[in-house]
């Protein structure tokens, strides 16, 4: 099991350093999973954590330089790793302007993920920063925990507005109630209601435009294409969940989507039982940052 | 879509429609008098006018004039009705409530009649937000009968000079002292605190001093935890008026400029925590 990768450019470093300081704002621990073309951050979603999901994939392409990694076997040519990301997040956030950033898998007292670091000198002398994050190494038997989570054929997919938007009616929302009910249809509105013994708000967004969802998709008419484009898909979430996801994020992104499915059909909307902390089941922050340029277009 | 059908609708049913093309100008003299969750406001032909009191001792009231609202329709001479003023506020605040150059929220409040809710329909950036907020039984507010024929000393201050004195009061002191005389000391603020005795002395003749008319002496104490909601008008006013009646009552006036140069008022009064003998302490 090997892995060494080497980033250069500082715009890389810059994007790279948002992409993991976004993922600790959301979740303490993550698993981070290498493969030949790949990193991803996943957290699957689980009860104890309020049931909230992520699934980041990152091309190492368009991150590093120099990346060589051998996996467990050749058959399974991957290494899963935990980590807590707010320990990468600091590493990273010091050596901002460093030269060159190696990042590679070391057995110390225990397995670490090391980040060194070289960064510029006046003098001919080298000045190289090492930072020792502890991981767990995920044995084979629990990488099924880790997998993609599969697409439901979502009802509703619509693009998101600026999330500085959402964020402050959010913020405001948070101080009304616990929960917030997001709906959203295939005409491009969306929705997002709270309702208390005190006040009801409602908040509408509209001309926002759905993505055509999945390559299948359009083939076989999903319910997305079968659906009334006025009729609402609704799910209830917990505001603080919704919320930690916003204040997180850091990677500007160019587009943001949230998709919605509802169990059982049309106007029966099955409400999300608030006992797994309210979360909802389709809320995943799945984050593409695929935008960042090539190191060597950049260069 | 929702917005446009229902204010149509319901346009006539209303007794009260008030809009406003910047809805900081109502949420940030609100802020001021938001020192406690209940607020009654009454709306009459001249303007609204909101308040809320504690323990009996203290009333806020903040007035805004019809000329501030772009439309006030009032189908009744007199509307009443109480309302959560921390709610109302998040709702007036819903896009962030920050002044970035460029956007302000539009907002349009109305209200069907008694054991409505009150509705506001809020703008910015083409996104719509509705809220309704349930409205309460109104509480009758107390009438302090401050007359202006009681009022024995009065002082007009530049509120830059009383901000710093505020800033420096000694919180450990459980009450704020203000002499108001004719002679020497003219205008004082006195505290008694852990560390000792502190004095503050405004001497008539002062550049901060709009106006001086003391008629007689007089020393009266007031808790200084009523006092300390006041801090929030006095930072947004630009001038302040300081009252007394001849049974000790204070009123405190703020002259509030908003963001579009329009002057509004906030009021505030107090009851006196003690009787104290006219004796000077020198």
């Amino acid at each position: 099991m090997k892995f060494r990768g080497k980033i250069v450019d500082v715009a890389c470093l810059n994007h790279f350093t948002r992409v993991v300081t976004t993922i600790s704002k959301l979740t303490k621990t993550c698993v981070l999973r290498l493969n030949p073309d790949n990193l991803f951050f996943v957290l699957s979603g689980k009860v104890a954590n309020g049931g909230v999901s992520m699934w980041c994939e990152l091309s190492q392409a368009n991150f590093f330089d120099e990346y060589q990694m051998e996996g467990v076997s050749p058959e399974n040519n991957e290494i899963c790793l935990e980590l807590a990301p707010e320990n990468l997040s600091r590493a990273l956030k010091t050596i901002q302007n460093a030269k060159s950033v190696k990042v590679k898998l070391t057995k110390k007292h225990c397995p670490c993920l090391t980040v060194c670091a070289e960064l510029p000198t006046l003098s001919s002398i080298s000045r190289v920063v090492t930072h020792d994050v502890p991981v767990d190494v995920i044995p084979k038997r629990l990488w099924h925990e880790f997998k993609e989570p599969s697409v439901p054929d979502y009802d509703v997919s619509i693009y998101l507005p600026p999330l500085k938007t959402i964020k402050n009616v959010v913020d405001r929302m948070k101080n009304l109630s616990n929960f917030l009910v997001i709906e959203a249809n295939m005409n491009g509105e969306m929705n997002l209601k709270i309702e208390t013994d005190l006040v009801s708000v409602t908040t509408y967004f509209k001309d926002l435009g759905n993505p055509p969802w999945g390559d299948g998709a359009s083939q076989d008419g999903g319910p997305t294409q079968s659906r009334d484009p006025d009729s609402m898909a609704e799910a209830r979430v917990d505001v603080r969940k919704l919320q930690q996801f916003l204040v997180g994020q850091q990677v500007n992104p160019s587009k943001s989507m949230c998709s919605e499915f509802i169990c059982t059909s049309s106007t029966s909307v099955t409400k999300v039982s608030p006992k797994a902390g309210g979360a909802c089941p389709s809320l995943h922050p799945r984050y593409r940052p695929s935008e960042c340029p090539p190191p060597d277009s950049a260069a | 879509m929702p917005l446009s059908t229902q204010s149509q609708d319901d346009e006539e049913h209303y007794v009260l429609v008030a809009s406003l093309d910047n809805a900081r100008n109502l949420s940030n003299i609100l802020k001021a008098i938001t020192f406690k969750d209940h607020a009654v406001f009454t709306a009459t032909p001249n303007g609204l006018k909101v308040t809320v009191e504690d323990s009996k001792c203290l009333q806020a009231n903040a007035f805004i004039q019809t000329e501030i609202f772009q439309e006030f329709t009032l189908k009744e001479d007199l509307v009443t009705f109480q309302i959560n003023l921390t709610v109302l506020l998040d709702c007036l605040n819903i896009f962030g409530g920050n002044a970035v150059a460029g956007t302000s929220t539009a907002l349009r409040m109305c209200y069907k009649g008694y054991g409505y809710p009150l509705t506001l329909f809020l703008e910015e950036g083409g996104v719509v937000t509705v809220c309704k907020i349930n409205t309460q039984e109104p509480e009758e507010p107390m009438d302090f009968e401050f007359c202006s024929t009681n009022v024995t000393n009065k002082v007009i201050l530049q509120s830059e000079s009383l901000k710093e004195a505020f800033s420096e009061l000694d919180m450990t002191s459980d009450v704020l002292q203000i002499t108001m005389s004719p002679s020497q000391p003219y205008f004082r603020l006195s505290t008694f605190g852990n560390s000792g005795n502190a004095h503050y002395d405004y001497s008539k003749d002062s550049d901060m001093m709009e106006l001086f008319q003391c008629t007689m002496t007089q020393t009266n104490r007031y808790k200084m935890s009523l006092l300390k909601p006041s801090t929030k008008a006095l930072a947004l006013s630009c001038k302040v008026s300081v009252r007394t009646d001849n049974r000790g009552l204070l009123s405190q006036q703020y002259l509030v400029r908003n963001d579009d140069g329009q002057i509004c008022f906030l009021e505030f009064y107090y009851c006196p925590d003690e009787e104290v003998e006219e004796e000077e302490e020198e």
